[in-house]
């Protein structure tokens, strides 16, 4: 009968652990093992936190609930997200959100990746320029309003802008 | 090409060739995009999310008439297939819960060899998957990027200089990739490492899902391992971080299942075959029965205690065995009760032991 390694009951779990990468072979009993292999407190935090926990995490230091309420009725001109909304749900409303609430978001990116940087893919077709991306979702958001209040001829003016804005970007990539 | 025609196949990441299969199922790439002027979905109206999938599906059209994409490509309209095509879809990892689960207008692409699908509408507005049989990222990268390229060049992302691709969760921002692997770890399951693993692959930034089921409960002992960090690296080195680790959790596994036959051979040898016989004589069987026997039943196979069976059989069952898949196959809804009858004869059908080679069609 092989002993378990932490006290004198029969061996029953065979265990290989990984010390320093090399394999190490334990025996136990059925007891030292349960206790050997049982996530400490730390570990069972969940492998990614939600964001709100993270962010909320984050903003709890260091900055007091007026501000913190302050921050939270912030609201992105294009989208009209509140900085608030996003904490809850954890997703952005538009792409200028990163403009917007660059500040809030640089810690907040420097937490989950170690960096704010991006090095990789870059496509061929960029945008031209963040004005223009956020212009196009704020006049197609403008042309939709227009339409509900019935305010056609505002509508028409507002397809023409959009219109304008596009023929010059496929004209930029023609060129 | 119909999706009904997807029932019967397997996809190509159930393959099981490719290397290191024995214990790597499969390899891929996601990209998570954007259309540059639209709000991201939590702010999108319905017109706009009908903008954007009419925007998709005439780029993909035109990528069809143009022969860049297989003229059998497959549109499917999320929202207009019943709940049971959505189920087959989850389960065959082509779409994903959410975008089973949502609401409006949503999409998916499909290969027809299933090697990629491009869903429409999930959290982004645009996802690209590229599938690989075993260990092949490199494949999968140059696959995955190449159908970027093709789409990207029909509109115009939203990307910032300074921030990469913009998505709706500032978790996916920069590269918008997830580079994930699926392995089979039946023998540290068994040996009780597996815990240990998760711990020090959190240590890496590198996430591990169990396939079905949820947290690091996974049932048939698979586990997807993954990048969680997609800015401040390009893509090839948010890959190799995935690359590296994978053959010491293969050499890991491959260590415990030698510990195992060395010092319990008899147990093992054992439990590999009662599963089997489970699997060839049951009458009734739930889905975690059938995906916990399986997983005895595939690393026997690869250990050669089992021999008149094949890898590609498994895999396929593994998937063939779930809820949505035995109905398709049926031809009819069954209840859970019906279902675990259906499984159960199904099974046994499979896995006779008077065909060698193991039936690779129905």
């Amino acid at each position: 009968m092989l002993k378990c390694q932490k006290c004198d009951r029969q061996a029953t779990f065979h265990i290989t652990d990984l010390i320093d990468g090399k394999p190490k072979e334990l025996h136990l009993c059925e007891d030292c093992a349960q206790n050997f292999l049982s996530p400490s407190e730390e570990d069972t935090s969940d492998v990614m936190p939600a964001m709100a926990g993270l962010l909320a995490q984050h903003l709890a230091v260091g900055e007091t609930a007026d501000q913190l309420a302050r921050l939270d009725q912030m609201r992105c001109p294009v989208c009209s997200i509140t900085f608030l909304e996003f904490r809850k749900q954890g997703r952005l409303g538009c792409p200028h959100d990163y403009e917007f609430f660059s500040e809030e978001l640089e810690p907040l990116l420097m937490n989950i990746h170690d960096q704010t940087n991006h090095i990789g893919k870059v496509p061929k077709r960029c945008p031209q320029g963040a004005d223009q991306q956020t212009q196009l979702i704020r006049l197609r958001r403008e042309m939709k309003e227009a339409i509900a209040t019935e305010n056609y001829e505002r509508a028409s003016q507002i397809r023409d802008e959009i219109r304008d804005i596009e023929s010059q970007n496929r004209t930029a990539e023609e060129s | 090409m119909e999706l009904n025609e997807l029932t019967n196949a397997s996809g190509e990441w159930l393959r099981g060739a490719g290397p290191e299969s024995d214990i790597v199922i499969s390899s891929r790439i996601r990209l998570a995009r954007n259309l540059a002027d639209f709000p991201f979905l939590s702010r999108a109206t319905e017109a706009d999310r009908a903008a954007i999938e009419q925007i998709l599906q005439e780029t993909i059209s035109h990528l069809i008439k143009q022969e860049k994409l297989d003229p059998n490509t497959l549109y499917i309209k999320v929202g207009e297939i019943d709940h049971l095509d959505r189920m087959f879809l989850v389960e065959r990892q082509l779409i994903s819960r959410e975008l089973a689960d949502a609401t409006g207008a949503r999409s998916v692409v499909i290969d027809p060899q299933e090697k990629y699908s491009v869903m429409i509408n999930e959290e982004d507005h645009v996802r690209l998957q590229v599938m690989q049989s075993g260990l092949n990222l490199h494949a999968a990268w140059e696959q995955v990027n190449r159908l970027d390229d093709l789409i990207e060049e029909h509109l115009v992302y939203a990307f910032s200089d300074r921030l990469g691709y913009l998505t709706a969760c500032p978790t996916n921002v920069g590269t918008g990739i997830r580079v994930s692997v699926m392995l089979h770890l039946p023998a540290l399951v068994i040996t009780r490492q597996i815990e240990k693993v998760f711990k020090s692959l959190q240590k890496i930034s590198l996430a591990v899902r169990g396939l079905y089921g949820e947290g690091s409960q996974a049932m048939g002992d698979f586990y997807q391992i993954s990048n969680q960090i997609t800015l401040g690296l390009t893509e090839e080195e948010l890959i190799a971080k995935v690359a590296d680790i994978v053959p010491v959790l293969i050499d890991y596994e491959r260590q415990a299942r030698d510990f195992l036959i060395r010092e319990s051979h008899e147990t093992l040898h054992d439990r590999v075959s009662r599963a089997f016989g489970i699997l060839r004589t049951a009458q009734t069987i739930s889905s975690e029965e059938t995906m916990h026997l399986l997983s005895s039943v595939r690393m026997g196979l690869n250990l050669g205690l089992i021999s008149d069976l094949q890898i590609p059989t498994i895999n396929k069952l593994f998937v063939h065995t779930q809820p949505a898949h035995l109905q398709k196959l049926a031809g009819n809804d069954l209840d859970s009760a019906a279902r675990n009858i259906e499984r159960a004869s199904y099974l046994r059908k499979h896995l006779d032991g008077n065909k060698p080679n193991g039936p690779t069609q129905n």
